[in-house]
């Protein structure tokens, strides 16, 4: 499992600080959760660690033994109109395998988030918990060393819900290291052993899941999980 | 003109094989243009899509000018490439339907290209962030936007095809108008216009709206059929 070392990452688009000297060190194993209020830099930080955003100053470091494979579900799974086993062996194009072999793992991959049955179908015919188990085969298929997952339950029913959470467990259980973004509390109770708390685009908080929401130390994070919003008026008052 | 309108209809139910050589003559010289221009154009523009590098914006904007190339242009300048002095004479293509190909795919292929950079720039906005976070090179991710966006490209394809088969100026340089040999539907028109027999210009011209009302039609089919399967 590759730990992630962020250090002083600053990121800045159309006039905006996003991400504002954040540091942060993300253990090697388990889940860890990234919570913090909307705009607090927290898919921006999954999308620098994905390389799919370049930070203007900081660096991001995977320490690892080897090579580190990534895997990124996002909160609306960008899916191409293709079967569903189409849209999960392209992910497996980067990994060399037969054309064959490709469809084989594709449909391992999508019987084991319980869409076997589902694998001809166009993805974009699919519903929302669908798509979302979709998205999370393909991340499955390659067999991650580290999935960053960015809210992959926000748009989903609680049965949904229920198995997206428990297929992001086994995947970590099977030694993914995990970066999840989420709002819900109680699931990031539920999954993540450790949490980074952020806040205009820095990490104003870090430590084990239950000793941090139960006995947060920063006014942010207190802020946050008792919902005091928004941020300004926090910043006023103290 | 009552009386022309009668004459045209009168022209049309006895059209000749002549008409009908003609007619295929510029469908088949049209469709072969086009499917060079999908050939050359889509990986064009579906490359310049996804990819970034020095002097990209000016390339992009030099193939939204060459949309407009005039057709007489194109014509002239193929014609100077295949004349018997030209860098291509050797090839004897003037004056035979591979050089009218040849012009009507110098059209479409900006064409084609520019319409695909456009489509598939739009599918990688919403799309390109999964496809690089995959770990596919830009070839490979042109491609799966190619793949993703294939139901837009046939009006991509419509578009060029209505370019190729509706122009004059470079099918009439390059091709000469030869009667059996080099004769298109919008060359015939224009010759019998000008010899003042407007029944069977419009006649022709009627047959030409309805190829391009018939190939539109077949690709709407088609393209229904093909969103309602995999869409």
């Amino acid at each position: 499992m590759p730990a992630l070392d962020l250090d002083g990452l600053v990121l800045t688009r159309n006039g905006t600080r996003i991400l504002d000297g954040l540091d942060a060190r993300i253990p090697a194993a388990g889940i860890t959760a990234l919570i913090g209020p909307n705009g607090a830099g927290k898919s921006a930080t999954l999308r620098v660690i994905d390389g799919l955003l370049r930070p203007d100053a900081g660096s991001v470091l995977i320490v690892s033994q080897g090579p580190v494979r990534r895997a990124h579900l996002f909160q609306r799974p960008a899916l191409l109109r293709a079967s569903a086993r189409a849209n999960v062996a392209l992910a497996l194009v980067p990994l060399g395998l037969s054309r064959t072999e490709r469809a084989a793992r594709a449909h391992a991959a999508l019987v084991r988030v319980g869409l076997g049955h589902r694998a001809d179908a166009p993805a974009t015919r699919l519903s929302g918990g669908e798509q979302q188990r979709l998205a999370l085969a393909r991340a499955w298929a390659v067999t991650p060393d580290l999935l960053l997952a960015d809210e992959p339950t926000a748009n989903l029913d609680p049965g949904a819900t229920e198995l997206v959470e428990g297929l992001i467990a086994e995947m970590a259980r099977q030694g993914a290291k995990v970066v999840l973004v989420s709002h819900n509390l109680g699931q990031v109770m539920r999954l993540a052993a450790d949490v980074v708390v952020l806040a205009r685009g820095r990490a104003v908080e870090q430590g084990p899941t239950r000793a941090l929401l139960t006995s947060p130390e920063a006014p942010e994070t207190r802020a946050y999980i008792t919902g005091e919003f928004p941020w300004t008026s926090f910043a006023a008052a103290s | 003109m009552f009386q022309t309108l009668q004459e045209t209809i009168s022209r049309l139910t006895t059209l000749d094989r002549d008409v009908f050589a003609i007619a295929w003559l510029s469908l088949r010289v049209s469709l072969t243009a086009v499917a060079i221009g999908l050939c050359v154009g889509i990986p064009l523009g579906a490359v310049l899509a996804v990819s970034s590098f020095p002097g990209r914006s000016i390339l992009v904007g030099l193939l939204n000018a060459f949309m407009g190339l005039p057709p007489v242009i194109v014509g002239l300048v193929l014609y100077l490439v295949l004349s018997r002095s030209g860098p291509l004479g050797s090839l004897g293509l003037l004056f035979t339907p591979g050089a009218m190909v040849a012009a009507q795919a110098v059209l479409a292929t900006p064409l084609v290209a520019a319409l695909t950079r456009q489509v598939v720039a739009d599918a990688e906005a919403h799309l390109g962030d999964q496809l690089r976070s995959l770990g596919l090179s830009a070839p490979r991710r042109a491609l799966a936007l190619i793949h993703d966006t294939r139901f837009s490209l046939v009006t991509t394809a419509l578009a060029a095809f209505g370019r190729a088969i509706s122009e004059i100026g470079a099918v009439l340089v390059v091709g000469g108008n030869i009667d059996g040999h080099t004769r298109t539907m919008t060359t015939a028109i224009s010759l019998e216009t000008q010899k003042g027999d407007l029944s069977l210009a419009l006649a022709l011209g009627l047959v030409l709206i309805a190829l391009v009302v018939l190939v539109n039609a077949v690709a709407a089919i088609l393209r229904g059929y093909a969103l309602r399967a995999y869409g």
